[in-house]
This record gives structure tokens, sequence and C-alpha cells, in this order.
């Protein structure tokens, strides 16, 4: 029966209104959006949809979720159990709330040794707040196992993983023996949306919380140091056409681009 | 003590040099300190004396049919050895399909941390401060690094290229990539190109984008003809490829391509941060969107709030008109 341990990521809502998005230049966090509730990054709901469709063909498959954050990242677990996911594991220390992302593939390699043995670990292909694209590859060369990244499309099959990658300019079939990190992105497809009665089921399944202590490994320390976060200028002035009518409009629009002699 | 800036070079897979090597030997030469370039691949060798034009002292290149195809696992041994050979302060590589792959498993293999998609770079006493966007471009974060080397990719386009210089010199030296098969452990069973017609995206002076605000796969037609009298080429935002209205080669975005057009014309584009990732450095924007408090506006230097069914066709009839003149 294979084991697969999916990564999930709690982020700040990427949906929230660039009117609202604002940072703490000292403290150099963003300051979350009144009324605006965190989400599950969603190339990692991406990556939990991946591991679904594995387990709807092969229905004793055990999907892990493993979520490194403060409390709220239980949500996050939940929400992903209520996707279809069996147990849950939450790394909630607040030893590690401000690990960059090598702390954190850290964090997470230990804690994927501790639930060994498995067979994938499927992350999203960047967590939507920092964007950094590091943690799934970072892990797999701490676990010393092969890495497919930027996946749309993910099979299993006796010990072999196929993934679909996703290139510039078209798409490649690439294959590895398991145990292997795949990262996937949005081609994959929309992740599904809990039902009722899994969101019932989901209350009952189990999310276990460790601390970095429970893995066995001293406290990692970062390699990268945040040294500044801020909300770039845009300097731009807009000149808005306007125009009795569309013909109007599109008429002025063109003439100005002849002006600046871009067309 | 590590000196210097190693630059992880590429080829196009027509056999060029990726015009981000320039980029990467130019942002090299203003941190200071001696310039290396690696160049890996298949058949890349020829394109060692254009990276000493481009300012390299020395190109280290390893062309083995094993690196024909990208893949992680055959780029790494030689990648991992060059760089502890050269001992640099600085490791360069571009935010390409293949230097974002491996870069992060660069990093690991030498007890060092990466810093992705870098927009600017530069040193500050023995420091190097690395500036990246984050929160799909919303806000910029800044690095220092604890340990050396220090990685970073940088963003195509981002970052001032180096001027080739006819008749520069630089050591130039083989070296076997030293990977057997075994090494690799992902195989490659199939490549397919999206057929791309006209000009590629990443090329054209003019892009003409579509967004969810298209309603339909069909309309694209519309964009098509105007990116075709303006010798351009047609973009979508990741939305529209998600619902499979436009292909994903043409996604334009934090996750799909970076363009630079002279001009770029939005259309239907409501102005996601992970859409502005992809035009940032585009200095003429148009935005046609029937929503006035779209946030496409607050970049564009040209606004028409309508419906673009009703916009297109007239503005696309001026234009040809205009450029038949």
């Amino acid at each position: 029966m294979p084991h697969i341990i999916c990564l999930a990521k709690q982020v700040p809502d990427p949906e929230t209104p660039a009117s609202q998005f604002r940072v703490d230049e000292a403290a150099k966090r963003v300051i979350p959006a009144p009324g605006i509730q965190p989400v599950p990054s969603q190339f990692d709901t991406i990556g939990v949809e991946g591991a679904l469709r594995i387990k709807d063909k092969i229905p004793d498959t055990t999907i892990t979720i493993l979520s490194l954050g403060p409390d709220s990242s239980r949500d996050t677990i939940k929400h992903c159990l209520a996707m279809g996911a069996d147990e849950g594991v939450h790394i909630n220390d607040p030893a590690v709330n401000e690990a960059d992302h090598w702390a954190t593939a850290e964090v997470l390699a230990a804690a994927i040794q501790k639930l060994a043995p498995y067979d994938l670990i499927i992350a999203g292909r960047q967590a939507v707040d920092w964007d950094m694209g590091v943690v799934g590859s970072t892990i797999a060369e701490i676990l010393g196992v092969p890495v497919i990244t930027i996946g749309k499309d993910v099979q299993y099959e006796n010990g072999v993983v196929r993934v679909e990658r996703v290139l510039m300019d078209g798409f490649e079939t690439v294959e590895a023996p398991t145990p292997c990190v795949v990262t996937v992105s949005n081609e994959l497809g929309e992740p599904r949306y809990p039902q009722l009665r899994q969101i019932m089921l989901a209350a009952r399944k189990e999310v276990k919380a460790w601390t970095v202590s429970d893995l066995g490994i001293p406290t990692p320390q970062n390699r990268t140091k945040l040294e500044a976060l801020f909300v770039p200028e845009t300097k731009v002035e807009t000149e808005f056409i306007d125009g009795d009518t569309p013909q109007e409009k599109a008429e002025k629009l063109a003439g100005r681009l002849r002006e600046a002699k871009l067309i | 003590m590590p000196s210097g800036v190693l630059v992880f070079g590429e080829a196009t897979e027509d056999g060029k040099l990726n015009p981000v090597t320039a980029e990467l030997l130019g942002a090299a030469q203003r941190l200071g300190g001696p310039i290396t370039c690696a160049l890996l691949g298949a058949g890349v060798e020829g394109l060692a004396q254009e990276c000493a034009g481009f300012g390299a002292q020395k190109v280290i290149v390893v062309d083995d049919p094993i690196l024909a195809e990208y893949q992680g696992d055959a780029y790494l041994p030689p990648a991992v050895r060059i760089t502890k050979e050269v001992d640099p302060s600085v490791v360069l590589l571009p935010q390409t399909m293949k230097g974002r792959d491996l870069a992060p498993r660069l990093a690991q293999r030498l007890n060092t941390a990466v810093a992705m998609d870098c927009v600017a770079i530069e040193q500050q006493s023995d420091k190097l401060i690395a500036e990246r966007p984050a929160y799909g471009g919303s806000a910029r974060a800044r690095y220092t690094f604890n340990g050396s080397p220090q990685i970073v990719t940088v963003r195509a386009k981002a970052l001032e290229p180096a001027q080739a210089r006819a008749g520069a010199q630089a050591e130039i030296v083989k070296q076997p990539a030293g990977v057997t098969p075994d090494q690799v452990r992902t195989r490659i069973i199939d490549r397919r190109k999206e057929k791309a017609e006209g000009v590629r995206l990443e090329d054209a002076k003019v892009v003409v984008g579509g967004g969810r605000g298209m309603g339909g796969p069909e309309a694209f037609g519309q964009l098509e003809e105007l990116a075709h009298i303006l010798g351009g080429a047609v973009g979508a935002s990741r939305a529209v490829c998600d619902l499979g209205w436009y292909p994903v080669a043409a996604q334009v975005g934090l996750t799909g391509k970076i363009v630079t057009p002279d001009l770029y014309i939005a259309v239907g584009i409501s102005g996601a941060s992970q859409h502005m990732a992809g035009i940032s450095s585009v200095k003429n924007i148009v935005a046609i969107n029937k929503d006035p408090d779209a946030s496409i506006f607050k970049a564009s230097r040209w606004a028409v709030v309508g419906d673009w069914k009703d916009i297109m066709p007239a503005f696309t009839a001026k234009v040809k008109e205009l450029k038949a003149s």
C-alpha cells in the first residue's frame, strides 16, 4: 500500500486586493488584511489533488499531510484531510517560526524520515507567499532521493513514478524510481473542493502535533537573512482615454500609440 | 578564501547562447572580482568564445552527450565539482527551467542556500544583497547569506547585459561531465513541443494579452488578428490557460513567461500580481477592461474602461489603417 506525503503550507490569501496588501517593514512581514483568513497555498492543494488521483486508482494508498507553521496551520491540514487525505502532522514550534526555506526543508525532511516508509512526497512548485520554489528539491537532496519538478500529471505504479512536466514551450514525461519527490504546478488542474460529508469525516482524522525536538534534530539555523521587505513603488501615470462612444475611445487610443511611435 | 563570480551560462534549444547569459555576465562584472563562466550541455563548446566576449576570464566547458537533455541528476555532479574547484564568492544561474531546477539542489550539495528569481543584486562590503519579488510580486524582499558561496538565480531581462567585446581572450578549459548513466535516476520518456506559430512571445516587440474577461477561447481570434497586424504575439493569463482557452506555452506571469515588449496590450486582464510579475519591466502597458477599479490600470500608461467587445473591433481597424498610412 503506497504512502504519499503531501506538503501543505498555510499562506496569506493571495487573492487579497492589492489595496489591502500591507507590509510591516520593521518586522519584515506581511500584515494580515482584516477579515481575510489565511488559506492553503494553492500549489500545495493541487499536490494533494495529484495524490488523491493516485488514491482514486489505488484505494489502499495512505496520504499524510505535513505542515510546518503556527497554530492556524492546523486549518490547512484539516482542509486537505477534508479533500480526502488520511492523516495529518503539524510541526508547530516557535523555535522555527522564522525558518527560512532551508531550515524549513531541514525540519520537513526530518519529519518525513520519522514518517517513513514513504513512496512519494508531493509539494507545490512554490508557496504563493515567498515564491522561492526550493523546498521540495532541497528535501529530495537531504533525503538522497530523486526529484521531478513542475509536474502537471503524476502517475504511480509499482515503485515507479511517471510525471508529465511543464516546459517553457511544451511538455516532457519523466520517470523515476520511488521514493521520489515531485513538485506540481497549476496545469495539473483544480484541486477538489471538500464535500460536507468529507468535512465531517475529517474532523475525526488524527492530526499529530510535533515539535523540532520530536524529530531528533537540533533546531536548524537559517542560511539566509531577510534584510528588508517592502512594497515596490509603481510610478506610472495613467491616462484614462475618454470618449462618448467605444469607437471614439478606440480611435483615440490608437492615435496615442501612434504618437508614442509604438505602432 | 572564496572570491569572484561563477556564472552558469546556458544554451538555447537551437544551440545558441541564451541571452540571459550576457545578463548574468553583466551582473558579474558589476559585482567585481574574477569571472568564470561554466557551460554545461551537448554541443556548447562553440559558445565559449562568446562568453569570453561578454567578460568571462575563464570558461569551463563541459560538452558531453549525457548532458544533451537537461536532467538535474546529470548536471549536478559537474556543477558541484566546478563550483568547488572555482571556489567563488557568488554563483549566478538563470531563472530558467534548468536554472530553477538545478540551483536549489546545487545549494544543498554545497551546504549553502540560494535566493531564487532575483531582479537586483549588489555587493555591500563583503555581503551580497539579493533582491527578489515575493507575494506574487506585491512585495520585494532583500536577502543576505549566512554561508558561502552565495547562490542566486536571476530573472531573465531584469539585469543589464554585458556588451560584447570583440577579440576578448579567456582561458578555455574543457572538462568531462564525469557522470555515469547509473547516477541519473530519472529517465525522459518523451518530450513534445507545443506548436508555436509566428513571433516568439519572449522576442515580440508587441504582445497582446488576453485574460478571463475574454469570456471564452473563441474570443482570442480577435487578439491574434491585432497581434498579426502589429507583428507581435498573443499572451494569456494563468486563469485563461488553466481554463484551457489558450495554450499553456502562451502563459505570461510568475509561473509562465516573463515578457519585455515595447508595448503590452492587456485585454480583459484584471491585473493579478501573478500576471503582473510577467510584465513588470514593460514600460508601455495599455489596458482595456470594463471594471474601472481593475488593478491593471494602476500599472498602465493608457487605460480604456469599456467592454473589449465594443472597443477591439474599432481599435483593430484604426490600428490597421494607421499601419497602412
